[in-house]
C-alpha cells in the first residue's frame, strides 16, 4: 500500500514536471516513432463495401504494439523514482518486450513473468525479451497464463518493493495503475482525433478496439469521450471487442461482459469470470493478449453509462480477419487486434459509405505467424 | 472481550506468548485437516488458523499455493470450509480464525458470510487482500456478530497504516515479518523488534508475527518481541513431506515460544 501511494505521488508529480514531459515527448517522437499514422484502408473498405475504415497504426510503434507507450512512460517514471529494477507480467509477450525495451533504454535490470502456456504460444517474443537483456521467468502455477503471471509479478513486487517498480501492462490492478496506464496510452486517441480531423474534417462515427485488460481501447477512446461522462451519451459509437474463444456457450472464452459477474481481483473491482464460489475461472482465447479473466475497471463504468458497447469475436472470426487484412492491405495484424477487425467486418458492410470507422490496430501479427501456421496445420521448417 | 483477546490476556498474565499454527482446509483432505486441528489443540495451540483455498492466492508462497491447488481439485470451497468448521467445532475448543482471500467473501455476500462463519464457530477473519480502507462494509457486519477482524502490517507500513490497522483490528494484529509472501526466509537482524515497538506506540492490542517462521529457534526469537507466533508454510511442508514428524515438530515449536 505505501508503494502505491509513493507511485501515485510520483506519477502526479511527473504530470506537472516539464522536464519529465519534455523527455517523454522527445522519446515518443524519436524512439517510439510517434505519431503513428492513421491509415485509410482503401482496399479493405472496398472489399467490405460500406463505411470508410481507418486504421490507427499502433503496429508501427517501436516493438510492434501500443504496449511501448505505457512501458516507456513507466520506465522513465521508475528511473526518476530511483528504482533499480523493473518487473512485468506478459501474456502475448508484447508488454514483456516493451518493458524489456524500456529497461534497456533507461539502463535498468528487468525480469518478466510469463505463464508456461503463453511461453509456448509466443516463443519468438520470449527470445526477443532475452535478447533485450531481460530475464524471463516461467510461471507454472494455476492456469499458467496471464493472470498467474500477474500474481507472480505482484508477489515479486511485495518482496522487492524498495528497489523494484512493477510495470503493470494494462488499465487494471490497484490505483493508480488504471489511471496511469490510461494516461500513457491516451496519446493514441489524441493523435487519432487530430489526424481524422485533418483527413476528413470531422470526427468518426465509430471507434473499435479489442479488449483484454483494455489499455489500447481506453487509449483510443479516451480523447473521444464526452467531456462530462456523467451527463452525455456519446455521439461517437465506441465498441470494445472481447475474446469469444470457441463461443460463449462452450465456456471456453474470455468474454467478461458476456459470461462474467462483478468481483474483486488483483487489486480492483470489475467484471470477472468466476464460479459461484468466487474462484477465478480458466479462460481461453487464440490470442494470449486477450486471454484474461478480468477487465480494467473503467470499462464496466463506461459500459454502465452507455458510452461504450462491448461485443466479442470468436477465435475463428479473428483468424479470418487476420488473413483478410493481410491479403487486402498487406498488413498482418496481431491476433488481438484481429478481434477488433472481426467486428469491423460485421459492422462496416451495413453502414453507409460516408460513415467513418477508426479501428485501433494495436499490434503487428509477426509474433502470431508461427502460431497461426500451427493452427492451420502447416509446419514451418528451415533447412 | 472476544475469545481470542481473552486468550492473549490470560497468556500475558502468565508471561507467555501465543502459538498460532496454520493449516490449509482440505489438504490433503478434509478428514486430515480435522485430525491436524485436533492435534494443534493437543500440542498447545492458543489460536488455530484455517486457510481457505483460492485459485489466486496472491500473498502465499509456493508451499501454500500447492496446498491450495490440491484442495481446490477436491472441490473445497468457502461454503464447504464453513460447514467443516461447524463439524470440527464439536471436537476442538481453541479459537479458530479463517484466512481467506476477499473475492470468495464478496461473492458469498459479506453479511451472509460473517453470519454463517460466526454461527459455525469461527472466531476471527484474516483477509490478506483486504486492507482496512476497503473493509468499510465488512467491519460493521463483523462487529455486529462479534467476529474478530485481523488486519496485516508489513515492514513497509507507515504510521498512517499502522494507526488504521490498529484501529480496525480485533483479536490481534498480524505483523508480516518480511516483505513478501508466506514461506519466505526470515531475517533476524533486530528490525523486527524495532518495528513491533513502533506499532506498540499506537496500540496495546496483541501483535502476532507470521510469514517465514520455520524453526523452533526462529519461533523462540520472534516470540521475544511479539505476543504470538504464526507458523504456516513450515507446517504444511512437514505435513506434505513427513506427516509422522508433525506432532514432534509442533511440540518443539510450542516449547520454543
Amino acid at each position: 500500500m505505501p508503494a502505491l501511494k509513493e507511485l501515485e505521488e510520483a506519477f502526479f508529480h511527473s504530470k506537472k514536471d516539464r522536464e519529465f514531459q519534455k523527455e517523454l515527448n522527445q522519446l515518443r517522437k524519436t524512439y517510439i516513432g510517434r505519431p503513428t499514422p492513421l491509415y485509410f484502408a482503401r482496399r479493405f473498405t472496398k472489399y467490405l463495401g460500406g463505411a470508410k475504415i481507418y486504421l490507427k497504426r499502433e503496429d508501427l510503434a517501436h516493438t510492434g504494439a501500443h504496449k511501448i507507450n505505457n512501458a516507456l512512460g513507466q520506465a522513465l517514471l521508475a528511473q526518476k523514482m530511483g528504482k533499480e529494477r523493473l518487473i512485468a507480467e506478459t501474456g502475448a509477450g508484447q508488454h514483456g518486450v516493451a518493458t524489456a525495451t524500456g529497461a534497456a533504454l533507461v539502463g535498468m535490470e528487468c525480469e518478466i513473468y510469463m505463464g508456461t502456456e503463453d511461453m509456448k504460444r509466443q516463443a519468438l517474443n520470449v527470445f526477443r525479451m532475452r535478447l533485450l537483456g531481460a530475464r524471463v521467468t516461467e510461471v507454472a502455477v494455476g492456469s499458467k497464463t496471464l493472470k498467474d503471471a500477474i500474481n507472480e509479478a505482484l508477489r515479486d513486487w511485495t518482496t522487492n518493493v524498495r528497489t523494484t517498480h512493477y510495470v503493470l501492462g494494462t488499465v487494471f490492478g490497484p490505483h493508480p495503475f488504471p489511471l496511469m496506464v490510461r494516461d500513457f496510452q491516451s496519446v493514441i486517441g489524441k493523435e487519432a482525433r487530430k489526424q481524422i480531423l485533418d483527413a476528413e474534417g470531422r470526427l468518426p462515427d465509430y471507434l473499435v478496439a479489442c479488449v483484454g485488460g483494455g489499455s489500447n481501447a481506453i487509449g483510443l477512446f479516451y480523447a473521444f469521450l464526452p467531456p462530462d461522462s456523467s451527463r452525455l451519451t456519446s455521439v461517437i459509437k465506441m465498441i470494445g471487442v472481447e475474446a469469444g474463444g470457441e463461443g460463449i456457450e462452450t465456456g471456453r472464452h474470455a468474454a467478461r461482459f458476456a459470461g462474467g459477474s462483478l468481483g474483486v481481483f488483483q487489486g480492483c473491482k470489475s467484471y470477472l469470470l468466476q464460479d459461484d464460489d468466487g474462484n477465478i475461472l480458466g479462460t481461453h482465447s487464440v490470442s494470449a493478449g486477450l486471454d484474461y479473466a478480468s477487465i480494467g475497471p473503467e470499462h464496466p463504468y463506461l459500459r454502465d453509462k452507455g458510452i461504450i458497447q462491448y461485443t466479442h469475436a470468436t477465435d475463428a472470426e479473428a483468424l479470418a480477419a487476420f488473413e483478410l487484412l493481410s491479403k487486402t492491405e498487406g498488413i498482418t495484424p496481431a491476433l488481438e487486434s484481429a478481434h477488433a477487425l472481426a467486428e469491423v467486418i460485421k459492422l462496416a458492410p451495413n453502414l453507409p459509405k460516408d460513415e467513418i470507422i477508426i479501428l485501433n490496430l494495436s499490434g503487428r501479427g509477426d509474433k502470431d505467424v508461427q502460431h497461426v501456421a500451427k493452427i492451420k496445420g502447416i509446419e514451418l521448417r528451415c533447412r | 472481550m472476544s475469545m481470542i483477546e481473552e486468550r492473549f490476556r490470560k497468556l500475558k498474565g502468565r508471561g507467555k506468548k501465543a502459538f498460532i499454527p496454520y493449516i490449509m482446509a482440505g489438504y490433503p483432505s478434509l478428514e486430515d485437516t480435522k485430525d491436524v486441528l485436533i492435534l494443534f489443540e493437543k500440542c498447545g495451540a492458543d489460536v488455530v488458523e484455517l486457510g481457505v483455498p483460492f485459485t489466486d492466492p496472491l500473498a502465499d508462497g509456493p508451499i501454500i499455493q500447492r496446498a491450495s491447488e490440491m484442495a481446490l481439485l477436491q472441490g473445497i470451497t468457502l461454503r464447504k470450509v464453513i460447514a467443516f468448521v461447524r463439524v470440527v467445532r464439536r471436537s476442538i475448543r481453541v479459537p479458530l480464525v479463517l484466512m481467506t482471500y476477499y473475492n470468495p467473501v464478496f461473492k458469498y455476500g459479506e453479511e451472509a458470510f460473517v453470519k454463517d462463519a460466526k454461527d459455525a464457530g469461527v472466531d476471527g477473519l484474516i483477509i490478506p487482500d483486504l486492507p482496512p480502507d476497503e473493509a468499510g462494509n465488512l467491519i460493521p457486519y463483523a462487529r455486529k456478530e462479534s467476529l474478530d477482524t485481523i488486519f496485516l502490517l508489513a515492514p513497509t507500513s507507515n504510521t498512517e497504516s499502522i494507526k488504521k490497522v490498529a484501529k480496525a483490528s480485533r483479536g490481534f494484529i498480524y505483523y508480516v515479518s518480511v516483505t513478501g509472501i508466506t514461506g519466505s526466509r526470515l531475517l533476524l537482524d533486530g528490525s523486527l523488534e524495532k518495528f513491533i515497538s513502533g506499532i506498540r506506540k499506537y496500540t496495546d492490542k496483541p501483535i502476532a508475527v507470521g510469514f517465514g517462521v520455520s524453526s523452533p529457534e526462529e519461533a523462540s526469537s520472534v516470540s521475544k518481541a511479539a505476543d504470538g507466533v504464526i507458523v504456516g508454510s513450515a507446517i504444511v511442508k512437514r505435513l506434505h513431506e513427513s506427516p509422522d514428524d508433525l506432532r514432534g515438530y509442533l511440540i518443539s515449536l510450542r516449547e520454543a515460544i
